[in-house]
């Protein structure tokens, strides 16, 4: 028997000759508690590098508890722990002796309330990460903005207003001034917890083509609830689901073509069906 | 009971039970088409022929829900599947339906013409397809992977079935060249009773398909 696999192998965005390719991050049996709350278990799956992986699940399965433990956010909270392990390239996270602070550097966080600094202008927005880090003295400064900007695909809007208050752009600017300013640190992972829910059609669709832009020369792990978006954007998706216990597990990972029109696991065949139990 | 997408499971159910619809029509153009054959009936033949009309614009209404619940619905996984799947199954029933068209044709061909023989093999034939295309839709409304494939492999007794009608008529062509063309038509009927069983094969790919989410080549046949 002849077995026609239907994927699409050709990749329309590969990573850029001369950029440095972004890194893997593996999650390794990864547990994470509240206090005596445990909010997800034994979590374990790979990221891929240069591309952008989807987390979806309905509310409540701990997929922002997740990727909060991919940059070490959820430690801020009190109570909160962690058990497992978080590799960057190799290197683990929470390894005795790492700076959390480090972490969150090197993988960016984009949250889903865009939150410009309020006192601070569009340039001071993104400058800031890079001032508070000392990655970089006054005079560099304007190019790593515009840089970042650029990146965010934002420069051309705000070029000549950069000393705007940053609240005083649109929503989906504004949730754009704070990717340019995750990216001005040069980070290698940038994490985005539901990105784009607060926009209208129009901004979210800017967001998703940013996404595909970026992922050349990042690794993108973005949180949805938006099923489409995950099916429009993502390479990889991973679906997630707390149990009885309310607990969230990972039920399944795999290439978002392959999960989206033939999943292995009933649970995710309902949910991405919308038979919800 | 409803489901948090009744709307949606109704119009899927829908959607099922008008590819059956079209099926029904289908099959009873294929045995009108061979028993006006029988009878000689060119009345009968002319209706067919301008009934195919009202199987292409079945077909259409059928294309265009399944658009609509493309556009409307966002189907993922099974459901996604099952709206390709009869969108090809459609295509493949429309098809079959123009080659009953043929059959009609032929007899208004053959016209006057005294039979060159009694038809037998034709018959069966024609009555083989029929049964194929009927439970070729019983299984995509019953998600039968498994006997969609055993279904098809029986395309192979049709194949075997033209083979004899081909030989039979070729030695009566032989004895008496005057037969030539009438044999001819009959080897074209034959010829379209060959395509349908083919097409009832497409039809179990497309619910292998539908049910496991793999194209498969269900029956290569040795023809």
């Amino acid at each position: 028997m002849l077995d026609v696999k239907p994927r699409i192998t050709w990749d329309p965005n590969p990573p850029r000759a001369g950029e440095a390719p972004s890194k893997r991050v593996e999650i390794q049996d990864l547990t994470a508690w509240y206090g005596e709350k445990l909010a997800i278990q034994g979590v374990s799956l790979s990221i891929e590098p240069n591309r952008v992986t989807a987390i979806i699940g309905p509310s409540g399965c701990g997929k922002s508890t997740l990727i909060r433990c991919v940059n070490r956010m959820h430690e801020v909270v009190p109570g909160a722990r962690v058990s497992g392990r978080v590799l960057l390239e190799g290197e683990d996270i929470y390894a005795p002796g790492v700076d959390p602070a480090a972490v969150r550097r090197r993988i960016g966080m984009v949250f889903q309330k865009a939150n410009p600094f309020p006192t601070m202008s569009i340039f001071e927005n993104v400058a800031a990460g890079v001032r508070l880090n000392g990655l970089a003295g006054r005079r560099e400064l304007p190019a790593i903005v515009e840089k970042s900007l650029r990146q965010a695909a934002l420069w051309e809007e705000v070029r000549d207003k950069l000393n705007q208050p940053g609240t005083a752009l649109s929503g989906g600017q504004q949730q754009r001034l704070c990717i340019a300013r995750a990216l001005a640190v040069e980070p290698e992972v940038l994490l985005m917890d539901e990105p784009a829910s607060a926009l209208d059609p129009a901004a979210t669709l800017r967001i998703e083509e940013l996404m595909q832009e970026l992922k050349r020369s990042y690794t993108i792990v973005v949180v949805t609830h938006n099923m489409q978006q995950a099916a429009r954007v993502s390479d990889f998706t991973a679906f997630m689901l707390a149990g009885e216990d309310r607990v969230g597990r990972l039920v399944e990972f795999g290439e978002t073509n392959r999960l989206f029109t033939n999943p292995q696991d009933k649970r995710t065949e309902d949910y991405i069906t919308g038979r919800f139990g | 009971m409803a489901t948090t997408r009744s709307t949606f499971d109704r119009r899927l159910a829908e959607l099922k039970d008008d590819v059956l619809i079209l099926g029904s029509m289908v099959d009873k153009a294929i045995g009108r088409s061979i028993d006006a054959l029988k009878r000689r009936d060119l009345n009968e033949s002319e209706i067919i022929i301008s009934d195919d009309m009202k199987i292409n614009r079945k077909r259409f209404d059928i294309e265009e829900k399944c658009l609509l619940l493309l556009a409307t619905q966002q189907p993922m996984a099974s459901d996604l599947r099952v709206i390709a799947a009869a969108m090809h199954i459609i295509t493949d029933l429309e098809r079959m339906a123009d080659h009953a068209e043929g059959i009609a044709k032929i007899n208004l061909m053959l016209g006057d013409e005294p039979p060159i023989k009694p038809l037998v093999d034709i018959p069966i034939m024609a009555d083989k397809a029929r049964e194929m295309l009927r439970r070729s839709l019983d299984l995509f409304v019953a998600r039968d992977a498994e006997g969609s494939k055993a279904l098809a492999s029986e395309d192979d007794q049709v194949d075997a079935l033209y083979d004899r009608v081909y030989r039979d008529l070729l030695e009566i062509m032989i004895r008496d060249p005057s037969t030539i063309t009438r044999a001819t038509y009959l080897l074209w009927v034959a010829h379209n009773l060959e395509r349908i069983a083919d097409r009832v094969t497409n039809i179990c790919e497309r619910v292998v398909f539908m049910v496991t989410g793999r194209m498969e080549e269900t029956n290569v046949s040795k023809y």
